[in-house]
């Protein structure tokens, strides 16, 4: 089993949770370890609980895990909700002056932390979280040097002062566990290698960028935010037009609008924000006009739990706009995968004329993950199709008067296209259905014949889409006693689950898909008629893919393993579940969260 | 249509004609909307590929159809957050907007508000008729209290919304009124709205013959009145334009109710544009701003 180190920060949102976890974060990154970062929390700006897990090891972290090695508790509702998951090796730092531990289980540390003897709290309102990131890292047998270069950076600009407080509070800390603590049997490790540490919204803005992604609008959606944010802090840098829109159907509208001028253009959102792009996106496939839109599944359905996951849009995803249209749609493996797959789907939407829509959810969008530099490749391949621009529409032969057709009649369905400006190709582009020249078929001219040649042109795209996309690949042993199914963001957790199985003497493999439209269902078919036992596992109610798999291939699993509330699958959760499925006690478990939030 | 021959000798109105004719009723006053637009843009002498007509839906959202410019007929009142998007991805475009009370004032309301506060510059043309006519006759936003509809058989009782006073309010920095019936005066406007350099807004009087029978060129002609007419109008007074947005009955202003100039537009407020149209920009991040991004985060 993997070595890995996990720390539980919990308490009210505004007591500072975020900054001590943002220390242990860049200790761990300049050690040289990978990290996975989940912040559980309220819709609150004050109050309530969250509870941030850091999961670090010298090996990739995929998950939050099952275990907390190290709680603290920046106040007492922490520690009630939190310290009975402590299980023996781990440890407890907590202010002794103002929580009192409840009963813990054996061979748990409870680290008191006599806070107003060490630091003069009248001053410092956060001493205690200071003094507890430093005992805390003694613990660790990471020396002290570490955190006084990180605390030096955090507080510069406040002062040397304030620099010298920071780090002398820290200090006696650190000499307190020292002599009054147990330290973890095993050092945190430490590796050459250096990682950029990032969140999946992150990613997508900048997998945004590295596609030359020049315009990008939003409204301000909860998990979806943060791609907003980004974009906005660096739009001057990367040369990009980011605007803040008055509602979701805007941000479609003026995304589209974007898109026909010419530029590469994107938008995200959440799934309430997405049910309003619904009639956008058919513009996007009748008109021929590309836009990528991701939407950041949060638990549903209405305003539901915004601050918390599930993967329960695909149907919306599936069934948004009405009418028969070509697009793509895929969901993001990982936090890295974000920022791969966005240059892919701008080229597929680019060169198939389509909408290509991302289904990433908040366990990614809010989540952290240690990627190395290199898998942030900002010259990744850009395919714009067949676009005539004033660039290259001016060196070729300008048409014959009124020659251009938009959407002439092609084998692959896709027409070249040339964007307003360029000399020569004048049209009019419509939401209305259309001749090949633009002309609208549906007012008096309706034609049934044409309406059919157009509509068989359009969808002629999906094969090309089709050819275009990889399909899925089974990874682990063939013939293993377990193949555990999942889509999208639950690529990590699974991947851990099989381990863990595998140890335990059940053979598991995995398979994992990322693009839902084209699905390759005869490739699926295909390796699933091995697997001697099938099991889907979704952050949703109803088994959204799984009645999407059966719909398109007719493929019934044994079983299923679902969850949706609001928090995401800890890799035992599905581990006693396949158990509980092998040995024939169910079919469809649903694992209950043990952690409070 | 323009070659690139063709596009160093003048624009004409021939050059303007679109692909098919328009299919309006006969007598609609869309169809002098849409002459004077092409009289405006052939005494402007704007190239036609650079200029690109949007509209929504409608009987007069049909126009781009109908002109010989690039075009977009796209959701139901959503052309101006589409005109939006466009006109930042390229600024050098002039672009216009077409569409009737319906879709700007009702289904489009919330982006109708929020354009003008931008300052987009785009010329938005409105053709009110105060009904809804592509949906065979229902009361619209601007259809007066006891007006009989298909939808209010008994008659309107809601208050009609008076797109002169909220286009002042919302911040748009061109306002202004047209009348079908008056083409002369319209074209002059629809001059101004394009050369003004942010949002202008023109609400013009285009009469439906099928299915409004209260504001028709008759009840119409002894109405209006030109604001021009009056040396003591000053359109730079916002106040002033307030309260002429406000007269209604046997007097109803017409003409150039409010310019100012010391906005500036939307485009022209984003650094990002100062080097030149998006469209035309490097697709690549520069790899040293690219390496910039990634060390933020280690």
């Amino acid at each position: 089993m993997k070595q890995t180190f996990a720390i539980g920060i919990g308490g009210a949102a505004g007591q500072g949770v975020a900054t001590p976890g943002d220390i242990f974060a860049k200790i761990f990154s300049r050690r040289g370890l990978h990290l996975n970062a989940y912040n559980a929390y309220q819709s609150i700006i004050r109050g309530g609980h969250t509870l941030l897990t850091i999961r670090a090891s010298a090996e990739k972290v995929t998950n939050m895990g099952d275990r907390i090695d190290l709680l603290i508790p920046l106040n007492q509702d922490t520690m009630d909700r939190h310290l009975k998951l402590l299980t023996s090796g781990a440890a407890c730092l907590y202010n002794a002056d103002t929580i009192k531990p409840g009963p813990a289980a054996e061979g748990v540390q409870l680290c008191p932390l006599p806070v107003s003897e060490l630091a003069d709290i009248t001053r410092n309102k956060v001493a205690q979280n200071t003094i507890a990131i430093g005992a805390g890292l003694h613990m660790m047998g990471i020396g002290f040097q570490a955190l006084e270069d990180v605390l030096r950076e955090q507080f510069k600009k406040k002062g040397e002062a304030v620099v010298a407080e920071n780090v002398s509070v820290a200090r006696a800390g650190y000499d307190y566990a020292a002599a009054h603590f147990k330290a973890y049997p095993n050092p945190l490790p430490r590796t050459e290698n250096r990682y950029a540490i990032l969140s999946g919204n992150i990613a997508m803005a900048m997998g945004g960028a590295a596609a030359g992604v020049k315009f990008y609008c939003a409204y301000p959606m909860s998990p979806a935010t943060g791609v907003l944010h980004w974009m906005a802090a660096h739009a001057r840098k990367a040369g990009i037009m980011v605007r803040q829109v008055e509602d979701e159907i805007g941000v479609v509208n003026m995304a589209i609008g974007a898109a026909q001028a010419g530029v590469r253009s994107m938008c995200a959102t959440s799934g309430g924000g997405f049910a309003l792009m619904s009639e956008g996106l058919g513009m996007s496939a009748m008109m021929e006009t590309p836009v990528v839109v991701i939407n950041c599944q949060r638990a549903g359905p209405s305003t539901g739990v915004p601050t918390k996951t599930e993967q329960g849009d695909l149907w919306q995803m599936l069934g948004a706009a009405f009418g028969d249209y070509p697009r793509a749609i895929a969901a993001p493996l990982d936090i890295a995968d974000c920022f791969k797959l966005i240059p892919e789907m701008h080229n597929l939407a680019d060169r198939f004329q389509c909408p290509g829509l991302v289904l990433c959810d908040l366990l990614l969008s809010e989540g952290r993950l240690s990627v190395h530099p290199k898998d942030l490749d900002f010259n990744p391949p850009i395919d714009r199709g067949e676009l005539i621009t004033t660039q290259n529409g001016s060196s070729s032969e300008v048409p014959a008067n009124g020659s251009y057709k938009r959407y002439k009649f092609t084998q692959s369905g896709v027409s070249p296209r040339a964007v307003p400006g360029v000399p020569g190709h004048i049209h009019t582009v419509a939401t209305d259905e259309h001749m090949e020249d633009g002309v609208l078929i549906s007012d008096e001219f309706t034609n049934p014949i044409k309406r059919r040649e157009m509509m068989e042109k359009r969808m002629r795209k999906v094969g090309g889409i089709e050819a275009a996309v990889p399909p899925p690949v089974l990874s682990g042993p063939r013939g293993a006693d377990v193949t555990l199914i999942g889509w999208g963001s639950t690529k990590g957790v699974i991947e851990e689950a099989c381990e863990i199985l595998t140890e335990q003497g059940i053979s598991a493999n995995q398979l994992q898909i990322r693009w839902l439209v084209p699905l390759h269902g005869d490739a699926i078919l295909e390796i699933l008629k091995d697997s001697r036992h099938t099991i889907i596992v979704e952050n949703n109610y109803s088994g959204q893919f799984a009645r999407y798999l059966r719909s398109e291939t007719s493929f019934v699993p044994n079983g299923h393993i679902r969850k949706y509330d609001g928090e995401p699958f800890m890799p035992h959760h599905i581990v006693e579940a396949v158990k509980d499925q092998l040995s024939g006690k169910t079919k469809l478990s649903i694992p209950v969260h043990e952690i409070t939030v | 249509m323009a070659t690139t021959a063709q596009s160093k000798s003048p624009l004409t109105l021939a050059d303007l004609k679109g692909k098919v004719d328009p299919d309006w009723c006969p007598g609609c006053g869309d169809f002098g909307v849409l002459s004077a637009i092409q009289k405006a843009l052939v005494e402007l002498q704007i190239p036609n590929h650079n200029v690109v007509a949007i509209s929504g839906i409608g009987c007069s959202s049909n126009l781009p159809g109908f002109i010989n410019t690039y075009g977009m007929h796209t959701l139901h009142g959503r052309a101006l957050a589409v005109a939006t998007g466009l006109k930042l991805a390229n600024h050098e475009l002039t672009v216009m907007v077409t569409g009737g009370d319906g879709d700007g004032f009702g289904i489009g309301g919330n982006h109708f508000i929020h354009t003008m506060r931008r300052n987009v510059d785009l010329l938005y043309i409105v053709m009110d008729n105060q009904i809804y006519g592509l949906t065979t006759g229902q009361t619209s936003p601007t259809s007066r209290i006891g007006m009989k509809t298909k939808s209010m058989p008994f008659g309107n009782v809601e208050a009609p919304i008076n797109p002169i006073s909220l286009a002042l309010a919302a911040g748009a920095t061109f306002v202004g009124r047209g009348y079908s019936g008056e083409q002369k005066h319209l074209t002059e406007l629809i001059k101004r709205g394009i050369e003004h350099k942010g949002f202008s807004f023109l609400d013009v009087f285009s009469p439906c013959v099928t299915y409004n029978h209260d504001n028709t060129y008759q009840w119409y002609r002894p109405r209006v009145k030109k604001l021009e007419d009056d040396p003591s109008y000053d359109p730079s007074i916002w106040m002033a334009a307030m309260e002429k947005s406000l007269l209604w009955g046997e007097e109803i202003p017409i003409g150039r109710f409010f310019e100012r100039t010391d906005v500036p537009s939307l485009h022209a407020a984003e650094p990002v544009l100062n080097d030149g149209p998006l469209v035309h920009s490097d697709p690549r991040v520069p790899p040293e701003v690219a390496r910039g991004f990634i060390e933020e985060l280690m």
